[in-house]
């Protein structure tokens, strides 16, 4: 048997071929188009915790928040007469990542147990905020009446998601590119030494709190385009999309991925979703007992998700 | 004024009871366990289905509420969590979240979505009148559990050989293990221990904050925030805490109703900022 080694340049192939599979569903499954984008929006949320999560090991159980502040954001603006989708995700993107920079003076201090209180408190506030701004917000109805101009001024929103398709694609894209910059950069292996060993760090002057502070603010700034987009393409913004629940969504989309690799936010969103669709008949309360059964595996047997699995199959076979 | 605080007093008592057993697993055995409210949720169930379906009376339903979250508590310890102890948080947050998602799945299916019907029982029914002010029987029974509950954890945990022996064991597992304390075992007892205490206080609140398959999402961030306030791993941390957040919250939902629901979670943020490891810290933690 021949072996099959993983060289950069075949990285760069399988990466691209990747890529190029999600682009060809447009033609391949085009009565599919809108769970696609919804799949590549939850993927890039995905990626935004494990920013925060896999890289940086600040562990969050809020991340939802920023997805819905930056969703409501961009639906904000379009509900107000200003519909350009560009710009909306601009200024979700600024606006969480604000958030996030503010909230991140309460997030990095303190322990594990503190951290993962104060995301979750968050979370919760502003799910309750929304809730109760039902005048601005829509409450549990949902944002409704946004009118989305057409992208760049050319291509109409239209029934069959075809325009919101590349349009997801596009930025999900651009934004993906972005993160694996960021990550691959000093910046993200000081991440990466931070998170293997934080006093090595401090011992080497790396000025690991404001290198954590930077990394939150830049997922949060992510995960607020998700948001954003899905609000864009969905052109409605309802009260799941911040809260808890969502929340833990993310997490066990990514758990599913694996923690900690660029693709695994992608990849759990790609098995999530699908998995979700085919079963979107069922109850939601047996929904949950599945999704129970899966996270209490993926910690007893499972270790690193789809892309450990992945990658423990290529060391072997490289060996 | 002084019913509102008197009832927040009790709601407090009841977050106490259920939250006292997170504190423990959280703080001695450092187990991030968000899945608290199941436990709790079982006790309930358990006490609601005795006195429904087979005429058990309230206090021994109380105590089967114990015993059956205890149980439950024992199984999981035994099956999942003793294999996570020393785990990484996240590895507990799955493992918790997943026992979450479980638990309201498999009661939503053998109970259905709705509240637990309850009825309370003659002797703590109605209203007694006390230093001037009318205060309903139910909620004073709470408060009396509560401070019971608070005095015999006290002692337990401070004057006795086993609570020595917990306290030995979390500050250093190894050297407590060549004392000769059997340290698996005493994990798995105390496990189980904070597990029943949450029971009593899920089939307490059937009276109070009513009990349904969402149970445990609903108030985790209660329970969460009465430990991490209050300090984990300290006894009389989260009694004050509890007291805190039940009058905070009750108050805000009188006087400010449509802040109320936000007003303790700025007290939370406000208490985590100034004091990052709580109230009452436990010992070695600075």
């Amino acid at each position: 048997m021949k072996t099959f080694t993983l060289t950069p340049a075949r990285l760069r192939g399988a990466e691209i071929v990747f890529w190029l599979a999600l682009a060809s569903c447009f033609f391949l499954l085009p009565d599919k188009l809108t769970l696609m984008s919804q799949i590549l929006i939850f993927g890039l949320f995905a990626v935004s915790l494990d920013m925060a999560l896999g890289y940086a090991g600040i562990l969050t159980v809020g991340h939802a928040a920023f997805f819905g502040a930056g969703a409501y954001a961009a639906g904000l603006l379009a509900k107000h007469g200003w519909g350009e989708p560009f710009t909306g995700l601009l200024v979700a993107l600024v606006v969480c990542a604000a958030l996030g920079y503010l909230l991140s003076y309460l997030v990095v201090r303190g322990a594990d147990l503190t951290r993962l209180m104060i995301t979750i408190g968050v979370c919760v506030l502003l799910a309750e905020l929304a809730n109760r701004l039902s005048g601005i917000t829509g409450g549990t109805d949902g944002l409704q009446g946004m009118a989305m101009w057409p992208v760049l001024g050319l291509f109409e929103f239209d029934l069959y998601g075809k325009t919101a398709f590349l349009y997801a694609f596009g930025v999900v894209l651009l934004m993906f590119l972005g993160v694996r910059l960021i990550l691959r950069s000093p910046f993200g292996l000081a991440l990466r030494g931070i998170h293997d060993s934080r006093k090595r760090m401090l011992a080497i002057g790396s000025p690991v709190e404001s290198r954590l502070r930077m990394a939150y603010a830049l997922s949060a700034a992510v995960a607020g385009v998700a948001g954003a987009l899905l609000a864009q393409a969905t052109q409605f913004v309802g009260i799941e999309s911040i809260g808890f629940n969502r929340s833990a969504e993310v997490l066990i989309i990514l758990v599913l991925g694996g923690t900690g690799r660029l693709y695994g936010g992608m990849i759990g969103a790609l098995v999530y979703m699908l998995v979700h669709d085919a079963f979107a008949d069922l109850n939601p309360e047996y929904w949950m007992f599945w999704l129970g059964i899966f996270l209490i595996a993926a910690v007893m047997v499972g270790r690193g998700g789809i892309m450990g699995a992945l990658s423990r199959l290529a060391k072997r076979s490289a060996s | 004024m002084g019913i509102v605080i008197f009832d927040g007093v009790a709601y407090g008592m009841l977050l106490f009871l259920i939250a006292v057993g997170l504190s423990i697993t959280m703080g001695l055995m450092n187990f991030v366990n968000l899945a608290h409210g199941s436990f709790a949720m079982v006790g309930g169930y358990a006490a609601s289905v005795l006195m429904s379906r087979y005429g058990v009376g309230f206090f021994p339903a109380l105590a089967a509420a114990f015993v059956a979250a205890a149980l439950i508590g024992a199984v999981l310890e035994f099956v999942f969590y003793r294999r996570l102890y020393k785990a990484h948080p996240l590895d507990q947050v799955l493992l918790s979240i997943g026992i979450v998602f479980v638990s309201i799945a498999v009661f939503t299916y053998f109970f259905g979505p709705t509240m637990q019907p309850f009825q309370l029982p003659p002797l703590l029914d109605g209203r007694v009148s006390l230093g001037g002010l009318e205060v309903g029987r139910y909620r004073l029974f709470l408060i009396v559990c509560g401070v019971l509950v608070l005095a015999v954890l006290l002692l337990g945990i401070g004057k006795t050989r086993y609570g020595a022996m917990v306290r030995a064991a979390v500050d250093n597992q190894r050297v407590a293990a060549g004392t000769g304390i059997h340290v698996q075992r005493l994990f798995f007892l105390t496990f189980s221990l904070g597990c029943g205490l949450a029971g009593l206080g899920g089939a307490l609140s059937l009276g109070m904050l009513g009990l349904e398959p969402s149970f445990p999402l609903k108030y985790l961030v209660y329970f969460l925030i009465v430990v991490c306030v209050g300090g984990a791993g300290t006894v009389t941390g989260p009694f004050i805490a509890a007291l805190l957040v039940g009058i905070v919250d009750m108050a805000g939902k009188y006087y400010w109703p449509e802040a109320g629901a936000f007003l303790i979670y700025v007290v939370m943020i406000v208490m985590l900022l100034l004091r990052p490891n709580g109230i009452v810290p436990r010992k070695g933690i600075a």
